[in-house]
């Protein structure tokens, strides 16, 4: 099978502390704002893709793909459920293209969601934790930031990285999300701000991590045959590579680099027959502001140990060679789990169709976004293309 | 509602333990930044009950304050209401208690309520409707807590002591209750459960979707009753669960920062629940010059918002004097560590 897979719609709410919203009510709405995108109706599509990280214990609720077929009264077609962590978007974006491409499926619609407030902030922590390896981190006190610390204070070992540095991308992001209207923190933050909020696992801070978000995104997909008949510019999925890693951060031989992302993204470019420097804009899976360093350098914007240089000269501002999360990221955008993989897909579909407004990069014709779960054991990496 | 016939505050007394905490001595046991937590909360030391005092000592302190100032016969009395979210009994009325350590006859009728922070003045509108609908001459509500914080949570930095005792009446009142509004939902922002030592939170969620919505409801609610703005009044309380929300929610309803100032006790004194927006009242009842206009919202995690319209009149002035003013119980201080606020509180396992 030869056929390349389209995005012909996108859809997102709008990200925040949703407290009067259910997970459905938030996966439905980002749906049906795809649907509406891409002006298809529910007879055209033959399958569902539905990321989540862990509904079960967020909000009691699992068998979510048949729920939200059931929900959008999409009859009986076929829905799956994808779970991959933080990575639960990426993965279900990963799995329609592959459905579509092995000629199963024709158009899908492809969902994430995550509901986080429902829960207490230590429920949130714990259920988070659970995508460490729990035997030999979680069970130990080692939560996402006691374990992005030890990445972060090993990289400024190494590499000199200032606390500095790890207040870049927050302030980047920040400025970047005063455009998302969908983004849960619209408002810029200053430096001297991120850099004296509370500490959370030193050397982070409260600033230098991603949120609790209730949020959900949609896309639909299809045959790019098929695409000509809704819409005119479709985006391509032009590649698609998942990697994986060891779960522990003391299994690896650095953590400061995240393997799976090097290969993830090398073999993606290469399926694409791109290089890096021929990539306008970027997701990158930025849940603490050190896996932003870390992935700048390991998708190959700056060598080894300058990813903190490379946020100080601008080179992953909007304006700069390699724009970096124009959504805001993780950070500003907000990080509901599942939905952040898709997320970012449908902040690079609009990026190059020239829907982004006052974040819009010019011109911008490719584009990349890294998804990763835990620190690096899952990373799925997606070129788009118009 | 329809438009209430007139009554009124004939007396009001406060009370505050002596004891105090600071802030930052609560932070720095729990390994956190004691300047920034006073700051971010707007709380720099709290009130805490004595080892012999709850809120039955509390209620009979301040209605023997309130009872002074207004001169009048405790027997006149026809009805004690107290509002806590502290009542020493799980079963068995604070009011009795108080009642009869202050003198009031045995032909009244006395009850216990609670509505988590607005209990206090849930108990006033009761005691206004008693006194409205000639059923008594002179009702008592009271609002006093000895707020419980689990060790370590945010709570901790803001739950105090003390309270506030208002009588309501209508003959020749200090200041005449104009109209009172409430708004209530069923919001679970903060609870405790039959047999738990502490109570439970749903952290942010107690901000927006609770305090904000409610006490704005309520305010707005209030407004357009009495068909007033912001403007028509000179003071402005609301219920102050730290030193934030209700500058906060001054700014959202545009009250000008000084008319809110003279309320905030939370400051000094912490979150003194039921007793909260009660205390923050009587400092400006205190204070302000006969023909002054108050506004008064208090809020009741659960959720609800009880508002008032209150006028100061001249009859206020000649009861001065005659009672510790809330000021007077702030500067009134024995600050304690945490190890005896530990004791106090009864938060050493051991002892039980």
């Amino acid at each position: 099978m030869n056929n390349r897979v389209a995005i012909i719609g996108v859809g997102i709410n709008k990200f925040g502390e949703l407290w009067d919203k259910n997970l459905m009510d938030i996966a439905y709405e980002a749906g049906m704002y795809a649907i509406w995108d891409a002006g298809i109706s529910g007879a055209d599509i033959d399958g569902m893709v539905i990321g989540n990280m862990s509904a079960g214990r967020f909000t009691g609720q699992e068998h979510l793909g048949a729920l939200a077929v059931d929900m959008a009264g999409l009859g009986d077609i076929p829905a799956y459920s994808v779970e991959a962590a933080c990575a639960s978007g990426g993965a279900a974006v990963r799995q329609a293209y592959m459905a579509i491409k092995s000629g199963e499926h024709d158009l899908m619609v492809v969902l994430g969601c995550e509901k986080m407030s429902d829960v207490s902030q230590s429920e949130a922590m714990n259920t988070i934790s659970v995508a460490s390896d729990w035997e030999w981190e979680g069970t130990f006190g080692g939560t996402f930031p006691a374990l992005y610390a030890f990445m972060a204070r090993r990289h400024m070992h190494d590499y000199g990285t200032t606390e500095e540095h790890l207040a870049l991308p927050v302030v980047k992001n920040h400025a970047n999300a005063a455009h998302n209207p969908f983004a849960q923190f619209q408002s810029p933050v200053p430096l001297d701000v991120v850099m004296s909020s509370a500490m959370l696992a030193e050397p982070l801070r409260v600033l230098h991590s991603s949120p609790v978000t209730d949020g959900a995104a949609g896309l639909v997909v299809c045959r790019e045959d098929l695409a000509k008949k809704y819409t005119d510019t479709p985006v391509i999925i032009e590649a698609s590579d998942q990697r994986s890693d060891t779960l522990a951060l003391h299994d690896r031989k650095s953590i400061t680099t995240m393997s799976s992302v090097v290969t993830s993204t090398r073999c993606a470019l290469k399926q694409a027959n791109l290089e890096l420097k021929d990539i306008d804009v970027l997701e990158l899976h930025d849940s603490f502001s050190i896996g932003e360093i870390i992935l700048t350098e390991d998708v190959g914007i700056a060598k080894k140990g300058e990813g903190g240089k490379a946020l100080e000269e601008g080179i992953t501002e909007i304006g700069g060679k390699f724009p970096v999360n124009t959504s805001g990221g993780l950070k500003a955008r907000g990080h509901p789990v599942g939905a952040t993989g898709v997320a970012q897909i449908v902040e690079l579909v609009l990026q190059l169709r020239g829907d982004a407004d006052k974040r819009q990069v010019d011109g911008a014709e490719k584009a990349l976004a890294v998804n990763i779960g835990g620190t690096g054991a899952t990373s799925i990496v997606h070129v788009l293309g118009r | 509602m329809e438009r209430i016939a007139m009554v009124g505050i004939v007396g009001y007394g406060v009370y505050v333990p002596r004891y105090r905490i600071k802030t930052s001595d609560i932070a720095e046991v729990w390994g956190e930044d004691g300047s920034k937590i006073g700051q971010n909360l707007g709380v720099f030391e709290k009130s805490l009950p004595g080892p012999d005092e709850d809120v039955a000592t509390i209620s009979v302190e301040a209605a023997r304050n309130a009872i002074k100032m207004a001169g009048i016969n405790p027997v006149d009395i026809g009805a004690v209401y107290i509002g806590s979210e502290s009542h020493p009994y799980a079963v068995k009325p604070t009011g009795t208690i108080v009642s009869e350590a202050i003198g009031c006859s045995h032909n009244i009728t006395c009850a216990d309520f609670e509505f988590a922070c607005k209990a206090g003045t849930a108990a006033l509108q009761a005691a206004m409707g008693l006194v409205s609908s000639k059923m008594i001459k002179i009702g008592l509500a009271i609002g006093a807590d000895t707020a419980q914080g689990r060790p370590g949570d945010a709570l901790e930095y803001s739950a105090a002591a003390g309270g506030a005792a208002y009588l309501i009446g209508s003959k020749k009142p200090l200041a005449t209750i104009e109209d009172t509004v409430s708004f209530t939902s069923d919001t679970p922002d903060f609870w405790r459960r039959e047999g738990e030592d502490y109570p439970s939170h749903g952290a942010r969620f107690t901000g927006e979707p609770a305090y904000f919505r409610h006490v704005g409801e309520g305010a707005a609610l209030l407004f357009k009753k009495t068909k007033t703005t912001v403007d028509d009044y000179d003071y402005f309380v609301f219920h102050m669960p730290n030193g934030k929300f209700p500058i906060a929610m001054g700014k959202q309803i545009g009250v000008p920062k000084e008319k809110l100032e003279d309320s905030l006790v939370v400051r000094q004194i912490g979150n003194t629940y039921s007793g909260s927006a009660m205390i923050g009242l009587a400092r400006v009842l205190d204070i302000a010059k006969p023909g002054s206009k108050i506004f008064m919202v208090a809020y009741g995690s659960g959720a609800g918002s009880d508002a008032f319209s209150i006028t100061v009149e001249d009859a206020i002035e000649e009861c001065r004097g005659e009672v510790p003013t809330v000021d007077d119980y702030i500067k009134r201080k024995t600050y304690v560590d945490y190890a005896t606020y530990a004791k106090y509180r009864r938060k050493i396992k051991a002892l039980a």
